[in-house]
């Protein structure tokens, strides 16, 4: 799960995180009086779940009060286009406003998983503001990393380490120390996949402060955070997205025009690329799970067809647990409350497979069978194209 | 032959008494396992199914001799029976719970390796996976077993009904199999491709090895340069997700494209520099396999 700027640095500051002053708002005269009480300067931040948002002109600097209120009128409702949000964009809803502070350095520290140990590790480099990512690809040796055990904590050597190749020293030097301690407790006690500070500021009087901030969640873990839980933005998501996760089903909304229904997720994934394949586009991920009951098949065919892109659905069923037959009645349930106007190819496999065929056949409904899996591609792509 | 499971293997079930724990104990028993015994803290010393049940691991191993688990038991708890069964010197481990958080699963990863070190080696299997079977042997999971056959292929995958999909086609094709294991598709888990590799490398019943990957993480890139240095049986493989857009957690918590890695592109280009015979359609992985076998 992801969360705001704004949500993140109150997540981070409950555990010494140092963070910039400011308050959040969704109102350009309450704007002001924050920009106010801030000292006058300060910066409007529209807070949407995507990077890059000051290229886009989502970070502005407000001299005064009164420029604080015309910036934040300006930026809310504003459709924010950046290079993470896609053409689409997304509608600013809040902004902070924050305290302007002077800049000496800008550094990058940032916290995730190192899958292969199976540990998170810390990871920094000189080049703030950049995407760590770029900064890999162009000079990987200029990235700093530090496996960490949530089980030891932080070593002072280990902050250490990072805070001299970072080049902190004097009062930053002793402020970094703290910092990153701080940030590691903070990941491994919400439970975040990721915490990431860029840039991580270092003024001129030597303060170090997380002047952006970045956090995912681990969804399975939320059961732990009802706080963090309750961030959850549901306009960031896709509607389609959202409806999908009530009936616990895992739908992605793609771009093409096949719309797939799929037990299991790697299945899923790879009935896509075999539509791919056929020589058409997915037009989502939608994996129905191994236990689903009927009435979540139903709700995904539903869920499907809701996108107007679709012009052909495929269900691809291998029921090792999950029955063909319970499947089936799902899907004949939807299209009798829903209509159907556009073909639909199934293939399934598996448990009481016959009892599924039969009760397809015997629904009188425009059902195309198919005899296996590149078949079932095949005739779904075919189908878009009628 | 086969690897870590077979007619030997003696299993208990941790959360037997639970509806997935029971209608699965039951299937693997009906295929030909042994299940020994069940464990739920506080229903210790009941009979669930004709199984006898406990209320710790460590009892149930004492008393029935178990060297094999497979848990149920939900995602909050599932860490915890893992390490309660490594403790109790289970042998095998295999946690079939989808959704257990991944802090707990470090920690259980950080404690089996402590352990590992002192004692025999544990072998955890998952989680979120469908399980391990040796066809006709011993079934230890969901996945369906009327689908295998025994026989001299390895199956390692990171899917569930994917694996089934490859299964399927190799009996299909009277391809049986030697061991299938489903390693699950969590970002931290037990065992890797490589465990497996090396396990079939060392079985003279396995003749050549399916490969299942998918998208995230750099598993399939470790995989593919053991395989270059140390494997010398056939190897195909396919990845799923070569269409699966970047940043975006395809079903599975470890299935992501993050920072420009772990893509189809990159684990397909790997594999093959390992000279795998890597199928771009999930439907030619038993045909391929044919081809390979020279068959």
């Amino acid at each position: 799960m992801k969360v705001h700027e704004y949500q993140a640095k109150a997540i981070l500051s409950r555990y010494g995180v140092a963070v910039p002053r400011g308050e959040v708002t969704d109102n350009p005269g309450e704007a002001r009086e924050i920009a106010k009480r801030l000292g006058g300067r300060a910066v409007i931040k529209a807070q949407i779940h995507a990077g890059g948002r000051g290229k886009g002109g989502g970070v502005r600097l407000a001299k005064d009060p009164e420029e604080a209120l015309a910036l934040t009128r300006a930026m809310l409702g504003m459709n924010l286009v950046t290079p993470q949000t896609g053409p689409s964009g997304r509608v600013v809803q809040k902004v902070l406003v924050e305290e302007a502070l002077d800049i000496d350095r800008e550094l990058y520290l940032g916290i995730t998983l190192d899958r292969t140990r199976g540990l998170p590790a810390m990871m920094a480099s000189r080049s703030g503001g950049m995407e760590i990512e770029e900064v890999a690809a162009k000079d990987p040796s200029a990235i700093i990393r530090e496996v960490l055990d949530p089980a030891l904590g932080m070593f002072p050597f280990q902050a250490r380490k990072i805070a001299f190749a970072l080049g902190l020293a004097g009062e930053s030097y002793r402020k970094g120390l703290s910092f990153m301690p701080a940030l590691f407790r903070a990941y491994v006690e919400t439970d975040a996949t990721l915490a990431e500070i860029n840039p991580l500021l270092v003024t001129r009087s030597g303060d170090v402060l997380a002047l952006d901030a970045k956090m995912n969640f681990d969804d399975n873990a939320l059961f732990r955070h009802p706080d963090i839980k309750d961030m959850r933005d549901l306009a960031e998501e896709d509607p389609l997205e959202v409806e999908a996760s009530k009936y616990g089903l895992n739908y992605i909304k793609l771009d093409g025009n096949v719309g797939c229904m799929v037990n299991g997720a790697g299945l899923a994934m790879a009935t896509m690329d075999l539509v791919k394949l056929a020589g058409g586009e997915p037009a989502n991920f939608l994996d129905v799970g191994g236990g689903a009951n009927e009435e979540q098949v139903q709700n995904a065919f539903r869920i499907i067809l809701s996108d107007r892109n679709v012009r052909a659905v495929l269900i691809n069923i291998f029921g090792g647990i999950m029955r063909c037959d319970i499947i089936a009645k799902g899907v004949v349930a939807a299209v009798r409350e829903m209509g159907l106007s556009i073909p639909v190819v199934v293939r399934l496999e598996g448990t009481n497979v016959d009892e599924g065929k039969r009760i397809l056949r015997e629904s009188n409904l425009k059902i195309t069978p198919a005899d296996g899996l590149a078949d079932a591609a095949r005739k779904s792509v075919e189908a878009t194209r009628t | 032959m086969s690897i870590w499971v077979g007619r030997e293997t003696r299993l208990l079930v941790q959360g037997l008494t639970g509806r997935e724990g029971t209608f699965h104990a039951l299937a693997c028993r009906d295929y030909g396992t042994q299940v020994v015994a069940g464990v739920t803290p506080g229903k210790g010393g009941t009979l669930h199914e004709g199984i006898p049940v406990f209320h710790t691991v460590s009892q149930a191993v004492k008393e029935t001799g178990a060297n094999a688990s497979m848990i149920f038991v939900p995602p909050a708890l599932a860490g915890d029976a893992i390490g309660e069964a490594a403790e109790a010197g289970v042998g095998v481990i295999a946690c079939i719970t989808e959704g257990i958080p991944t802090n707990d699963m470090v920690r259980v990863r950080a404690y089996l390796a402590q352990r590992d070190a002192a004692e025999t080696p544990v072998r955890l299997i998952g989680p979120n996976c469908p399980g391990i079977i040796t066809p006709g042997q011993c079934k230890i999971g969901i996945m369906p077993g009327r689908i295998h056959r025994p026989g001299s292929i390895g199956v390692i995958s990171r899917s569930g009904t994917l694996t089934y999909e490859a299964v399927d086609q190799l009996t299909r094709l009277e391809l049986g199999q030697s061991t299938v294991i489903g390693i699950g598709g969590d970002p931290v888990n037990g065992t890797s491709f490589i465990d497996c590799l090396r396990a079939f490398q060392e079985d003279p019943g396995t003749e050549a090895v399916v490969l299942i990957g998918e998208i995230g993480g750099m598993a399939e890139e470790e995989a593919a340069c053991f395989v270059a240095g140390h494997f010398r049986k056939p190897v195909v493989a396919f990845i799923a997700g070569q269409t699966a857009p970047p940043g975006r957690r395809m079903g599975h918590a470890g299935a992501i494209i993050a920072g420009g890695r772990g893509t189809a592109a990159d684990k397909v280009k790997a594999l093959e520099a390992a000279g795998i015979a890597v199928v771009r359609s999930p439907a030619d992985i038993g045909s391929r396999m044919r081809e390979v076998l020279g068959r």
